[in-house]
């Protein structure tokens, strides 16, 4: 695993190791979450939050887990923080949390977060997990943020509706388009639709920049090292 | 002299994609004037649109291919999907929508698995699945059929060319006084409001069997797809499997009760039933292709319309059961592979 400078880290998180498009994990809250992105958003920064500092406790304790009881320990350390984010959304964001549910709580069982411990934080030191950790969170929270707007856009043709669940305030319909969307989007195979999109986005963008890449482009061949 | 020399096969089968595709818009044609003389020219205008955004669909997706658009053409199989996914939809659709459903079967359904031959699910279908769950207000648009005793109000051809063009009526007409709940969202509703079968029955609406109009246009699918059976472009299995698979539950359950159950004879002239069996259910990519596998596909198919039916929330439910059943076509064509000569059978001991 390498273990790079921070910002290498927060690369790889984004874009080129990111959990939801590249890894596919943690896809549950992903395509339930993603009807707006204020739903996004909030889910995103919940999810951030945790695997950072599951990240650093993972990391900070690694010496004294016994590898045979590890995974059990690895849930206590994310469940106790992910009550604590669960609490905090309660007092703070309390529509916000009404408006996410179960999938809040459910934070325990995303797997993104306990691949981040299994495989970088408990192999890697305490600086460099944290730094993992925001890299993953960051891009997980971009692309459930980046799915949320287009689904909300294409469904409801409208951006940043229910705005006041982070807000507070006056109930806020968002800026909107037009009457109606395109339903689909909003419905269950919308954010399977919406995901595979956005993962053949992310595929093109990368052949594209490997292409551009070298004069062995020019002539349709592949470059020896991919 | 010179001696002719050849390979077997000496017998050699005419029958090419492009041919088969022909013959079987030309077994639609019936069903296409029945339902043009009951539901109005509607129909018409939604297989224009269809086929040119179905065309339009493919070409596109060939270019984007690198591959020449005529080769994928050239077959007719994006006319037959345009054919069937316009006869699944309502008489009045608004172009939007069967634009929709169009780029979606040929561009998603078809093209994105791999093109003609490759596509895993009937791509008209799942364009028709699309729009079904995309705009439930306009799928729900059906005129009442041209029957005498019914009070009928028909649009003209302007009027459904501009409906179909902007998506409104004429001002002096309302959705409610052009359209009618379809025979089985009658039945099913009525069922589920505690009323029993014979009085649902009464409803002018209803026919001999099914509903009036819709057992007519069923007749004449029938028609076509009994020529597909002689000219053996479809084989007897699947329609069969689908009758089977349907009637039987339904009139086991009608033999029981009566009074809370359609009779067999209503579900088999209701909806899609006889188009699904000849014409959607025997796409020759998306079925099995073993001889007790293409029984058992078309079985399958047949009891799921009757548990969508019976126990679902829509009124029909032939896209969703031939959709199910594309999935576990690789399960069945593995399950029924037939017996090869000379090889030992199952539970022979080697």
């Amino acid at each position: 695993m390498t273990s790079g400078g921070f910002l290498q880290q927060l690369q790889t998180g984004l874009w080129k190791d990111n959990p939801g498009l590249v890894q596919l994990l943690g896809l549950c809250p992903l395509l339930a979450v993603t009807t707006t992105l204020v739903n996004g958003f909030g889910l995103g920064i919940a999810t951030l939050l945790v695997l950072a500092m599951s990240n650093a406790l993972v990391s900070a304790t690694r010496r004294w887990i016994k590898p045979e009881i590890r995974i059990p320990i690895y849930v206590l350390i994310i469940a106790s923080l992910v009550t604590c984010i669960e609490l905090i959304f309660k007092a703070w964001f309390p529509m916000l949390d009404r408006s996410l549910g179960i999938f809040i709580p459910l934070i325990v069982t995303n797997c993104a977060i306990v691949a981040r411990a299994e495989v970088f934080a408990s192999r890697n030191t305490i600086g460099v997990s944290i730094a993992d950790g925001i890299g993953m969170g960051a891009g997980f929270a971009m692309l459930l943020m980046a799915i949320g707007a287009f689904r909300e856009f294409v469904g409801q043709a409208s951006i940043l509706s229910r705005l006041d669940l982070i807000t507070g305030g006056e109930p806020f319909n968002g800026f909107s388009f037009a009457d109606s969307g395109l339903l689909l989007a909003i419905l269950p195979p919308g954010a399977f639709f919406s995901l595979a999109l956005a993962v053949v986005l992310k595929n093109y963008m990368d052949q594209r920049r490997r292409n551009s890449r070298g004069a062995f482009a020019s002539r349709g061949l592949r470059r020896p090292h991919q | 002299m010179e001696f002719v020399r050849r390979e077997a096969p000496y017998l050699e089968s005419k029958a090419d994609v492009a041919t088969m595709m022909l013959q079987v818009l030309v077994a639609l044609i019936p069903a296409a004037c029945a339902h043009v003389w009951y539901f109005g020219p509607g129909l018409l205008f939604n297989l224009i649109v269809a086929t040119v955004f179905c065309a339009g669909g493919e070409a596109l997706m060939m270019r984007a291919r690198g591959r020449a658009p005529e080769t994928a053409l050239s077959d007719y199989s994006v006319l037959v999907t345009a054919a069937l996914l316009a006869f699944a939809l309502p008489s009045l659709t608004p172009w939007w929508v069967t634009a929709t459903g169009s780029l979606f079967a040929v561009v998603v359904a078809k093209h994105l698995y791999g093109g003609l031959g490759f596509n895993i699910f009937n791509p008209a279908m799942v364009g028709y699945v699309v729009i079904l769950i995309a705009f439930p207000m306009e799928l729900n648009l059906w005129v009442a059929p041209r029957m005498g005793d019914i009070d009928y109000v028909g649009l003209s051809i302007l009027q459904t060319i501009n409906y179909t063009l902007t998506g409104t009526l004429p001002d002096a007409l309302t959705f409610d006084a052009v359209s009618r709940a379809t025979p089985l969202d009658a039945m099913q509703s009525g069922l589920r409001g505690m009323r029993t079968y014979a009085e649902i029955r009464t409803n002018p609406m209803m026919g001999d069997f099914g509903g009036r109009g819709w057992e007519w246009i069923g007749n004449f699918f029938a028609i076509g797809g009994f020529w597909l059976l002689v000219k053996k472009i479809i084989r007897w299995q699947i329609p069969t499997g689908v009758f089977a698979g349907l009637l039987i539950p339904a009139g086991l359950m009608y033999i029981i009760a009566p009074g809370s159950n359609a009779s067999p004879g209503f579900h088999l002239f209701s909806g899609a039933t006889i188009l699904c069996a000849f014409f959607i259910a025997t796409d020759p990519v998306s079925a099995a292709t073993s001889p007790r596998g293409r029984f058992v596909y078309g079985f399958g198919i047949g009891f799921l319309i009757f548990v969508i039916r019976k126990w679902g929330s829509y009124a029909d439910g032939v896209a969703f059961a031939v959709i199910l059943m594309n999935m576990a076509t690789p399960a069945i064509d593995y399950l029924t592979r037939p017996h090869i000569v000379g090889h030992p059978r199952r539970g022979d001991r080697p």
